[in-house]
């Protein structure tokens, strides 16, 4: 894992002293709210429906057993005893103080965290696959290079007020886990025909009110160019992205009305113009970063068997459990998802437990996932029984991985300010009717989103659900067919909106349509792309 | 009816106007009436409530309920998590807010 050289620890050590005088003044009425909301945004720290909320960096997902526990503590000690996982691999605090905020950024600089740039029109936190420097299929690690970027990006002045926020996801394995394509800049790691590694760019993609996939634009930009030529998309956005209208503000907006050939255009111009500035950072930083992600010590000439006699056990590692690069070893997704739970949510204790495992069993790793979850990237297979006894005792033993009950939920109007509908109850309805047909259904991604905005990635939902205000009333429209894989689609509306029950009952029905005409081993989605949408509409509306 | 709300400054924490101060409860609220922008310009200047705002609201049996369910959730605190609304003990307070 990286950790803090003195300018990093420097830069967080003096943002917080920074924040500090600037809550003060607040408080003592030097500044006004007006001038102070971009200040307090800049720390990650909103005013939702009760409280501030405050949402914490987890970069590209990872943690150490430390900063987990340091979660978990600030859940008790300044929160209601619980925190949020989203869908950017971050955690969110619902019932902050503004007078401890400080105290809290504080205490996460302890550990090497921050909350900057966690809001506002600058370039987000990173997110990358959840299982990079475990799975088998990846050319090589995503996280260096998501960590330079985040080097580079972190209070970049030309980029700090763009025309609207910043989305950039890594990934470096065929298998998309991170919805790269669905990011203002996805970057793949590949690896061309004579063994060079290289980072493919997709630009323009995203979710929110106009949904888009990212063309490629370059397929190979050689590694150590990469930075510059992160740079050159900016600049190209920066210069030419609507500052007019914040709901043509993307930069999927720009590609799509410059279109893809003229975007790349500018952008190959730009990035000349950019290499004989010196840009780029230079390789001994990306080697350094590079050596403190080095491989765990994995033990060799340990057992690959587990011992499966228990069928609860047995589930779960089917269910929930990964093939890991390494002999003898696993990478185990923890649930925040029981049966009618809060998708992403999980206890002080849990989280707590969840670090000890960490420590215990996973080299002291732990990765948040897009999809509100949690993994422990690399178990030893002999150690796995003992940790879902653990985990199972602590509720986090749900096996249900990419199954209809690992829902993902935005806050919804539960907790969130921009909220149309709540997002929820809705999902625990859903988990509470069809978990028992779970393993019947197999994979199939539901998403929620309570408003436009799509912060539950509702349209790359197998079944995705997006609620809106009708006349003061929830109402939930339903999609089909969403995907943010390798093979990323959009999803598309059945028709007209449900109410709270009335969506459920239509989710039902959906499944039951795929359960009757799913052929061989397909999953709901590829059975949904062979028959198409009449079928389920005729179910679903009768 | 026209009601103020917004949130105390240091905590956060979800207000409405009682007529002599900010309440944590909004059976407490009162009506503003042509008073409203008033009593927020002073009371923001002030910094005894922050973001606040005017909204339409009716009193019935049970009080002051105000018209949409955001602020209504805002007055109670999640339906999902019963423990943390300011009526931990009344099964029943969610379908208030629906």
């Amino acid at each position: 894992m990286y950790k803090y050289d003195s300018y990093d620890q420097q830069l967080v050590d003096t943002r917080v002293a920074e924040f500090r005088d600037q809550v003060r003044r607040r408080l003592e009425g030097h500044i006004t709210e007006d001038q102070f909301k971009p200040l307090r945004l800049m720390n990650g720290l909103y005013l939702q429906l009760h409280a501030y909320m405050l949402r914490v960096a987890v970069p590209y997902g990872t943690l150490s057993s430390a900063q987990m526990r340091m979660l978990g503590d600030i859940a008790d000690k300044y929160d209601r005893g619980y925190g949020h996982f989203t869908t950017r691999q971050n955690i969110q605090y619902n019932w902050i103080k503004l007078e401890e905020a400080p105290d809290i950024l504080a205490d996460l600089a302890s550990v090497e965290m921050h909350a900057i740039q966690t809001s506002g029109n600058c370039i987000r936190n990173t997110t990358s696959d959840q299982y990079a420097g475990a799975a088998a299929d990846e050319v090589v690690d995503p996280r260096p290079y998501a960590e330079l970027i985040r080097q580079w990006s972190t209070f970049h002045p030309e980029f700090s007020f763009l025309p609207r926020k910043f989305k950039m996801a890594v990934i470096a394995s065929d298998t998309d886990r991170a919805a790269m394509r669905l990011h203002d800049i996805g970057i793949q790691i590949v690896r061309n025909d004579t063994g060079e590694l290289g980072a493919a760019f997709y630009v323009g993609g995203g979710m929110g009110r106009t949904p888009m996939i990212a063309p490629c634009i370059n397929p190979f930009v050689p590694l150590d160019r990469m930075i510059t030529y992160a740079e050159a998309c900016l600049r190209v956005y920066n210069r030419h992205g609507r500052r007019d209208n914040k709901y043509k503000a993307r930069i999927k907006i720009l590609v799509h009305e410059l279109g893809k050939e003229e975007y790349t255009r500018q952008v190959e111009a730009e990035f000349a113009h950019l290499l004989t500035q010196g840009v780029e950072p230079p390789l001994a930083e990306l080697e350094r970063i590079k050596a403190q992600f080095a491989e765990p010590p994995f033990e060799v000439g340990i057992s690959d068997e587990v011992d499966r006699s228990d069928p609860d056990f047995a589930l779960w590692l089917d269910t929930n459990c990964l093939p890991h690069k390494a002999p003898g070893y696993i990478a185990v997704t923890i649930s925040l998802k029981p049966v009618g739970g809060i998708p992403g949510d999980a206890s002080a204790d849990q989280i707590r437990l969840m670090a000890d495992l960490a420590r215990d069993h996973s080299f002291d790793e732990l990765r948040v996932t897009h999809a509100q979850n949690i993994v422990l990237p690399h178990v030893k297979k002999a150690d796995l029984y003992a940790l879902w006894q653990a985990l199972d005792a602590a509720g986090l033993g749900t096996a249900n991985l990419d199954r209809i009950g690992d829902i993902i939920a935005c806050p919804g109007l539960d907790y969130c300010s921009l909220a149309n509908a709540r997002s929820i109850p809705v999902a625990q309805k859903i988990s509470e009717r069809l978990s028992p047909r779970s393993e019947e259904i197999g994979e199939l991604k539901l998403k929620i989103s309570g408003c436009i905005n799509a912060c539950g990635h509702h349209h790359a939902g197998h079944i995705g659900i997006l609620g809106v205000d009708r006349k003061g009333v929830e109402n939930y429209q339903l999609l089909l067919g969403g995907c943010e894989g390798a093979d990323t689609s959009l999803g598309t509306i059945t028709g007209p909106g449900f109410d709270e029950d009335g969506i459920v009952d239509a989710v039902d029905r959906a499944t039951s349509v795929y359960l009757a005409n799913k052929q061989g081993a397909e999953r709901f989605l590829d059975t949904y792309r062979r028959i198409g949408m009449a079928p389920f509409k005729e179910a679903i509306y009768g | 009816m026209k009601i103020l709300t917004g949130n105390d400054l240091k905590t956060g924490a979800v207000v409405w106007w009682d007529g002599v101060s900010w309440s944590l409860h909004v059976e407490d609220a009162i009506d503003a009436g042509d008073q409203a922008e008033t009593v927020l310009a002073r009371e923001q200047a002030t910094r005894r409530v922050n973001a606040a705002y005017a909204i339409d609201a009716a009193r019935d049996a049970q009080g002051v309920r105000p018209a949409h369910i955001k602020e209504r959730i805002r007055a109670l605190g999640p339906t999902v998590r019963a423990d943390l609304t300011l009526k931990p003990a009344d099964p029943e307070a969610g379908n208030w807010v629906i």
